[in-house]
């Protein structure tokens, strides 16, 4: 087995749904979430808080250097995450599928190395 | 080559020379005919991309060494697999002594592989699931075609790079990152469940036909490579028809390259200049190939499943069946355009209806419907709409839009026969 990570791919100043809109994809994800579980693929997910509130820590001479904001701007940013453990790409393309339905929004799926107990 | 295998794109197929003639023809032979089905063998054996192709490859330098003298194995074919088991046996071995972790991982599989009772029957099953993981949706289409010429056909990196006109280590990187991908993401070695086989199949289908046309276009670039992405292409719609009996749109395909292959020789006339259908003599065209792919084309129409590529076939049939242009059944190719139609709702596909249209309706009732069609990119489109408006003697009209086809191809030959058309306007 593997790991994948499926990342919400989220573009930068897009509008946000209505509410009554957003409120049907959360039950959505909640549907996937469950799902993952039942088919033992679960690992974790969650959604991520906007970009303007992260934190960039580096280390320089010794020290530690601290900056307001994402490490760098883009069109796109990381929505929010899933880390499923599947047998091999096209298993991970399905949840892949299924995340996209459920939050409307593109969804990367990427390998992580290495393999992990089944 | 020690630990070679580690780094992915250093295995290069090279087609063994140097031996008596008749043994480096025997085994050229035998490259082309036996270097996908071993390498399909040993990917199964070694789940490891590199370490068949590897394999493969020495198994062949070692016939080329050892065959002068010994003389042809009884059967050279599974010589050639067994031998190359063995090599890559050996050499995990060692590597695995060495605690290389891919190496153990590879030797667990092969002894594994080894110990099953044969259960997965022919080893043609091998080459399908080698073409479907080329073919894999999660590559780009150049990678897919690139790996599917390299893994089932054999052809060396320099020979892709030339073939597709793109610099060697370009198309290294290219097979490089493929393999990789479907190393690292686990992109199965399988042949795809019956849900998704129909998606999966086109998606093959796609690549062969693309294989077959680069060949064909003749954008550029030697004629001679060329020529083998053709003969390649064909040799794998063979080998697909041959694994899967019943998709007819594989039969379709196979139908649809045999056709237009057999018009080859006839679609450049003595001083190189491209022949449209039309004007080309029909004693030059290959009527084993045109009957080979009739008789595929009847069996389509015998299953009653149509679909675009064997639409297309049975519209290549109708214009092999014409003894000159002019009994060409345009009648029934407006019928079949129609259907293709249907199936394959495309802008491309209405402007070649509208070619039919105009030899059924008159250049009138095309040119109304090549209008609506938002092409301008497309150079055909603007050839197409320059001879309906030659043919309504609309001559200023005819050069604009000539001049447009010739600035939107790269093809030496297209542009010479586009200026040739062009010369030839009546003047105003």
């Amino acid at each position: 087995m593997k790991h994948y990570l499926l990342s919400v791919i989220t573009p930068t100043g897009g509008e946000m749904p209505a509410p009554e809109v957003l409120e049907g994809i959360m039950r959505n994800v909640e549907v996937f979430h469950e799902e993952l579980r039942e088919a033992g693929a679960w690992v974790f997910a969650g959604g991520l808080n906007a970009p303007s509130t992260a934190t960039v820590v580096q280390a320089k001479d010794g020290d530690t250097l601290l900056t307001d904001g994402p490490y760098a701007e883009g069109k796109e940013y990381l929505g929010g995450l899933c880390i499923i453990k599947a047998p091999d790409l096209d298993a991970a393309l399905d949840w892949g599928r299924k995340a996209a339905r459920a939050i409307t929004l593109p969804i990367e799926v990427r390998p992580f190395e290495g393999e992990v107990e089944g | 080559m020690s630990g070679a295998s580690r780094h992915p794109g250093a295995a290069e197929p090279r087609r063994p020379t140097g031996a008596p003639a008749v043994l480096t023809a025997d085994v050229e032979r035998l490259f082309r005919e036996e270097y996908g089905r071993s390498v399909a063998v040993l990917v199964r054996a070694f789940g490891d991309i590199d370490i068949a192709e590897e394999a493969v490859q020495e198994a062949f330098v070692t016939a080329l060494d050892r065959w002068p003298s010994a003389g042809l194995p009884p059967a050279p074919a599974g010589w050639i697999i067994t031998t190359a088991r063995n090599r890559a046996i050996d050499r995990l071995r060692r590597e695995a002594s060495r605690a290389d972790r891919q190496a153990r991982a590879a030797l667990a599989q092969s002894l594994d592989a080894g110990s099953e009772p044969a259960e997965e029957g022919p080893v043609h099953d091998d080459r399908l699931r080698l073409i479907f993981t080329c073919c894999h949706p999660a590559l780009s289409t150049g990678a897919q075609v690139a790996l599917t010429l390299r893994l089932l056909g054999g052809l060396s990196t320099a020979e892709l790079a030339h073939a597709f006109l793109v610099p060697e280590p370009t198309m290294a990187q290219r097979l490089v990152r493929a393999k990789g991908k479907i190393r690292d993401a686990r992109i199965p070695y399988r042949v795809p469940a019956d849900a998704d086989l129909p998606d999966r199949v086109r998606s093959v289908l796609a690549v062969v036909y693309l294989i077959f046309n680069e060949g064909h276009t003749a954008s550029s670039g030697d004629r001679l490579v060329r020529e083998d992405l053709c003969a390649e292409a064909i040799r794998l719609g063979r080998l697909l028809a041959d694994l899967m009996p019943d998709e007819p749109e594989v039969r379709g395909l196979l139908a649809l390259m045999l056709l237009s292959e057999s018009r080859r020789t006839a679609r450049t006339g003595p001083d190189g200049a491209l022949l449209p259908l039309a004007e080309q003599d029909r004693s030059r065209w290959d009527h084993e190939l045109i009957a080979e792919g009739q008789a595929l084309v009847r069996q389509c129409l015998r299953r009653d499943r149509p679909g675009p590529y064997q639409i297309q076939a049975a519209i290549n049939a109708v214009h092999s069946d014409a003894p000159t242009a002019a009994a060409t059944d345009w009648g029934q190719i407006l019928r079949l355009y129609d259907q293709l139609l249907v199936q394959a709702p495309t802008l491309v596909v209405a402007l070649n209806r509208a070619v039919a249209v105009a030899e059924v309706e008159g250049p009138d009732a095309a040119l109304a419907l090549v209008e609506q069609l938002a092409l301008d990119r497309y150079h055909v489109f603007h050839a197409v709409r320059a001879d309906l408006l030659r043919r309504l003697g609309r001559a200023a009209e005819a050069a604009t839009a000539y001049d447009a086809a010739v600035a939107r191809t790269q093809n030496a030959a297209e542009q010479e026969f586009l200026r040739r058309r062009r010369r030839a306007l009546p003047a105003d």
